[in-house]
């Protein structure tokens, strides 16, 4: 048998036992057998060299031909059979994939009183207001007197706001920032002002401490009708485009005109709700109390004159809402109480 | 204010539904709480009936069995259990099918075995007065009549008392009633004809003229009552008083009861209605006093001494003080002035002359008097509102007519006039321009006019608009233009308004960095799955001593709280936490992580308006129980302690770009060994830690309570973040262990590391804690130390690294007597160095 029959032998041979291989552990004893230190077609490779020149070429290149095309087809057999194999390790590993998935990270929220405060905030920076803090223990004279209240009007009284002294309180409204803000700033001003506020009030619809944000525009040619379009801009931005807005005319002493305004409800249409029973968000009138306001009184503005609010020169209006209640009718909640419990049932909700 | 429509149709009729009605009156300024109805939801079957006979019934000595002509067809039976019920007598009937009040279905019935068919009314029954001791009889003097008498009393009409007739053609058994919230610039809408202007004005129904216009009675001196007033003129601008004869004290026209039923007031006898129904038509309170009564014939209008003790009409003796009015005659006190009569002097069933009293009072005074006796009547919420001077003689004139017509008394020539009436009307300019200006919209000038002139006002022209002349009872109400153009606004019809924004050229929104701050500090911590809470600012002793607070930190005191623990405010926020912390567990919550951001309240000096309070920002976190949820494939989570809170707080500082530090022990209320001081840039801001166990225990947490607490407003604002190289070259990692002796410190070793490595160490991290008395030997630990280093510039050399860490070995023997451990695996690792960004896995 010549060599070159020998090499031809090997090579059907070899690749005769790889197609039959079945597994990747029987290719590598197969890799070994054929290709391995000691096997044959190596070591014919490595006599080529005592060949005769003119034999060498032919041997030498089939020998090459036939290590290279077993390599070959065991490269492409071991594959095939890797990912047999593969998967069928993978078809036995299984889990059983309705187990619950580990809990999710604890998702934290801030309060609701906290993200609606937030949520007015933003539709007011959006109209170009900057908001404006100040002192929740606040003086007689910004909470009431500059703000045009008689010296005998009964929220002045011991029963219904809380005192630190004389002439200092815990501020009833979010109003006292009205004047202050002011004071420190000449027109135009355009603010509004976030914060806590303080009655002294404790049952089922009141609690003695809760959060308001006034609104002030001054400047000089604001009028009661863009009170009432800056008002609707805000009521659609919370209570969604299709809301309309009523003014209602009030009595407050720090605006003249005054108004009181109201919102479309949002859970009916005038007063039937979908299930054609009178609506229980808004008692059947098709109309949400959501805020009082109005032109900023002479009177106020006079206190600040000598900083640039001259009242036959600036004008503007004010306005105050409480940002519980704006809550509770976006939300449903019923009981106001809810809101300061912080049961983590509640707070997990919004 | 209640307002039946059945009274104010009177005035004026608007011709419209009440809740169209209800609707107008909403949307031009007068508050409508609600609608209610008065009296029988229905007028179907009720008629007039006369009594035909009436025999005892045979079954029951009380009952009688009456035969009563009810219009069409047969005489109807009906059982009847009044007393005075007798053949003849003209009556009000049920028949089978009426609605009563109370909603409730009048069927024919067998009583005590015989058929009634229907039922003879009461007076209660129909809601006309409390009376319910006999039927009620119509006759001459009932009817559907009002104060002027025009046609009005059923009996005076021939036939009208016919049986069959309608009950409501001749009786108001049924009326709409709208309950008003009158605002207190409004005195004058405290009366219906107050209402009823109103109503003209916002509808453009015509306003009948005022029901004190004919006026039987005449000014000038009064005999027979002498009157001084020595309190100042300023607690009494105006007293009036006239005298009436020969009165007859009897009951009231069903009219007129029914009225006063409506209007929530129970009928007592003719005269006293008169004097309420006069306040209520008015708004201007009446008194009547017995005239024979009055010892001396004389009244003095003065101040009361001090402790001075009247005996008020409702039986009280009250105590009065220097500030508050009294009327007396000459065996002393009779009244409270403005708030409430005094038995002595009474009208009774035997009166025959009466003084009436209309008065103007200071409202603010009325008002602290109302307070302090906690003593309130219609009169004294009229009279706090502030009424008018010219009021008392419109009240006058109207109890005049009455007392004529309804008690068929005379009135005395004359009348006491002690104050006269109040200054000429004030007339203000109008300008066209100015109306314009502040609604942003054009009232032409002639509806203005209109508009005013409704509601009482007379104007006439100006070159720019209109001068317009205020009536006395808008007095105190409108005194400049700006309430002229609110007058014009709310009749002319708010919904006119087109709605406009300002224009947005000067002024532009943006928080300011600190509200940004304090935006971020708070998403900070819900990111880390904390719940915001919200609460209460106010505090007080208790929970002071619970949270072993010798000095409170200078708190705030109300000086009229609603309970003592919640008479201060609070100094920090974690007070609350504990609160709603506890709260939540006791409802069964395992895991509590909540924080809050508000302000706390310090003052070293008694406050007052030139030295308010400290109101800084605090930010304060809770935490308790397992950090994560327990699941099947971790059944017991770590549980949340001193170092998950210096996790949160550093992830919180860390949003903020803020560095800082440790400082000394936490407070008293802390656990001594697990908390500390929070110092940035070198100043205490707060503190981290657990809770003391005794104090955790006073909330009844018997597990680990950890938090921190700081003061936002102490913090830097945060600088903007600068970018730093993050370099192509890999960073080499290797871990090393280093033996320490107990008392050394995590941040001291890591204080020398880095100190030694620098500047090729970029990172070092501690990752485990070893303690092994047999291995490592008494009173050592291994901290093990994840290391990597990193140049800019070039891959660093094996060689390099190696030298550092031996600088860094050096270190740690020379400063801080440690030994790096070399050859052993696990929690205190060998040093293990690994080229290349793939770290090596802890094992």
């Amino acid at each position: 048998m010549t060599l070159a029959e020998t090499i031809t032998q090997l090579r059907a041979a070899g690749e005769a036992a790889i197609a039959s291989a079945p597994t990747v552990a029987e290719l590598e004893r197969i890799r070994v057998e054929l290709l391995g230190r000691r096997a044959e077609l190596p070591n014919l490779l490595r006599g080529v060299a005592k060949l005769p020149p003119q034999e060498r070429s032919a041997v030498g290149r089939a020998a090459n031909e036939a290590r290279r095309a077993l390599e070959a087809q065991l490269e492409q057999r071991t594959a095939v059979l890797a990912g047999a194999e593969l998967d069928a390790r993978l078809e036995r590993d299984r889990v059983d994939i309705t187990l619950p998935g580990d809990p999710a990270p604890a998702l934290g929220r801030l309060h609701l009183i906290t993200q609606t405060r937030r949520e007015i905030e933003d539709v007011f920076i959006g109209l170009g207001y900057r908001i404006a803090e100040g002192p929740e223990v606040e003086t007689v004279y910004y909470n009431f007197d500059a703000l045009n209240h008689e010296p005998t009007h009964p929220a002045r009284a011991w029963t219904d706001t809380f005192y630190i002294a004389d002439q200092v309180l815990l501020r009833t409204h979010t109003s006292p920032m009205q004047v202050r803000s002011m004071e420190r700033q000449r027109p135009p001003i355009y603010i509004i002002v976030p914060g806590r506020v303080y009655r002294r009030d404790n049952d089922l619809t009141h609690t003695p401490q809760f959060h308001q944000i006034e609104g002030l525009a001054i400047d000089e040619q604001i009028t009661l009708s863009d009170l009432k379009g800056t008002l609707l801009h805000f009521a659609r931005a919370i209570f969604g485009e299709q809301r309309e807005i009523r003014l209602r005319p009030h009595f407050f002493p720090f605006t003249e005109p005054s108004v009181e305004v109201d919102v479309s409800c949002f859970n009916c249409t005038a007063g039937t709700d979908a299930n054609g029973e009178r609506c229980s968000i808004c008692k059947g009138t098709g109309w949400l109390e959501i805020l009082g306001s109005g032109m900023v009184d002479p009177n106020v503005l006079a206190h600040v004159a000598s900083n640039g609010y001259d009242p036959e020169r600036v004008q503007g209006f004010a306005f105050g809402m409480g940002i519980e209640r704006i809550a509770m009718l976006k939300h449903g909640i019923s009981d106001l109480r809810l809101l300061y419990d912080n049961d983590l049932r509640f707070l997990e909700q919004f | 204010m209640r307002v039946p429509l059945e009274w104010l149709h009177d005035y004026v009729d608007p011709a419209m539904d009440v809740q169209s009605l209800a609707d107008r009156l909403a949307l031009s300024g007068t508050a409508v709480e609600r609608i209610e109805h008065h009296g029988v939801p229905s007028t179907d079957n009720f008629v007039v009936g006369r009594v035909l006979t009436r025999v005892k019934h045979p079954n029951a000595d009380r009952l009688s069995l009456c035969t009563v002509d009810v219009g069409a067809g047969e005489p109807s039976q009906i059982v009847c259990g009044a007393p005075n019920v007798t053949a003849g007598l003209t009556v009000a009937v049920a028949r089978p099918g009426a609605v009563l009040p109370d909603g409730s279905v009048l069927r024919s019935a067998k009583l005590r075995g015989l058929e009634s068919q229907g039922m003879i009314l009461s007076e209660r029954e129909l809601q006309i007065s409390g009376e319910h001791n006999g039927i009620m009889v119509l006759g001459a003097g009932s009817g559907s009549g009002s104060e002027d008498g025009t046609g009005a009393d059923a009996a005076g009409r021939s036939g009208a008392l016919a049986p069959g007739t309608p009950l409501a053609q001749v009786l108001s058994i049924a009326t709409d009633v709208l309950v008003l919230e009158i605002t207190p610039n409004r005195p004058d809408c405290l009366g219906i004809y107050g209402v009823a202007r109103e109503v003209a004005a916002c509808t453009g129904a015509a306003l009948k003229p005022p029901p004190w216009v004919d006026d039987p009675g005449s000014l000038g001196a009064l005999s027979g009552i002498e009157i001084e007033r020595t309190a100042p003129a300023m607690l009494c601008p105006r007293f009036t008083a006239r005298i009436f004869e020969h009165v007859k004290v009897g009951e009231s026209p069903l009219w007129l009861k029914a009225r006063l039923m409506a209007c929530g007031q129970r009928p007592v006898s003719n005269v006293v209605d008169i004097t309420n129904y006069v306040m209520l038509a008015t708004g201007q309170p009446m008194h009547a006093f017995d005239y024979d009564r009055v010892a001396g014939a004389r009244l003095r209008v003065r101040t009361a001494r001090a402790g001075e003790q009247v005996q008020t009409l409702d039986g009280q003796t009250r105590t009065l003080d220097e500030q508050m009015v009294v009327i007396e005659d000459a065996d002393g006190p009779t009244s409270i002035a403005g708030v409430m009569g005094g038995a002595r002097s009474e009208v009774h069933a035997g009166t025959t002359r009466v003084l009436s009293e209309a008065a103007s009072w200071s409202g603010p005074n009325i008002q602290r008097t109302s307070l302090a006796l906690a003593l309130r009547s219609e009169a004294s919420g009229r009279f706090e509102k502030g009424l008018q001077v010219e009021q008392t003689l419109r009240a006058q004139a109207l109890t005049s007519r009455l007392m004529t017509r309804l008690c068929s008394a005379s009135v005395r020539a004359g009348t006491l006039d002690i104050g006269g009436p109040g200054p000429a009307p004030r007339t203000i300019r109008l300008r066209d321009a100015r109306t314009e200006r502040l609604l942003g919209v054009t009232v032409p000038r002639a509806r203005a006019r209109r508009h005013l002139e409704a509601i009482g006002f007379t104007a006439t022209d100006a070159p720019d608009g209109l001068d317009v002349s205020v009536p006395d009872f808008r007095r105190a109400d409108v005194t400049r233009e700006a309430d002229l153009i609110e007058e014009v606004a709310r009749l002319d019809g708010l919904e006119r308004l087109p709605a406009t924004l300002p224009s947005a050229g000067n002024h532009v929104g943006v928080l300011t960095a600190l509200q940004r701050q304090r935006r971020r500090a708070v998403d900070a911590l819900a990111a880390q799955g904390l719940l915001e809470v919200i609460g209460w600012s106010f505090t007080g002793p208790e929970q002071a001593r619970k949270l072993r607070l010798l000095d409170a930190g200078s708190p705030v005191t109300l000086a009229n709280p609603l309970s003592s623990e919640q008479s201060q405010l609070r100094t920090r926020l974690f007070g609350s936490l504990l609160d709603i912390a506890q709260r939540n567990r006791a409802r069964g919550a395992g895991a509590i992580a909540i924080f809050e951001s508000g302000a706390v309240y310090r003052s070293k000096f008694k406050p007052s308006p030139e030295r308010l309070p400290q109101e800084p920002q605090h930010l304060a976190a809770l935490l308790c129980g397992p950090l994560r949820a327990p699941s099947w494939r971790e059944q017991s989570p770590p549980t949340h302690d001193f170092f998950s809170a210096k996790g949160v707080l550093d992830g919180l500082f860390a949003a903020l770009g803020i560095r800082w530090e440790l400082g000394q022990r936490g407070g008293r209320f802390l656990h001594p060994g697990r908390s500390v001081q929070v110092l940035v840039a070198g100043e205490p801001v707060g503190w981290v830690g657990e809770l003391h166990p005794s104090v955790a225990a006073e909330w009844d947490f018997s597990d680990t309570l950890a938090g921190f607490e700081i003061e936002l407003s102490a913090l830097p604002l945060p600088a903007v973040p600068r970018y730093s190289e993050i370099g192509s070259f890999p960073a080499v990692r290797e871990d090393l262990a280093v033996v320490v002796a107990e008392p050394v410190s995590a941040a001291q070793v890591l204080d020398v590391v880095r100190n030694a490595g620098s500047p090729l160490l970029a990172g070092a991290d501690i990752f485990d804690v070893y303690r092994d008395s047999e291995r490592l030997g008494q009173g050592v630990k291994s901290l093990a130390l994840r290391l990597s280093y990193r140049a800019a510039d070039r891959t660093l050399t094996d060689e390099e690294v190696a030298a550092r860490r031996a600088r860094i070995t050096r270190a740690l023997e020379q400063r801080l007597e440690g030994r790096v451990r070399t050859g052993e695996s696990g929690a205190g690792a060998a040093p293990d160095a690994q080229r290349g960004e793939k770290g090596r896995d802890r094992e």
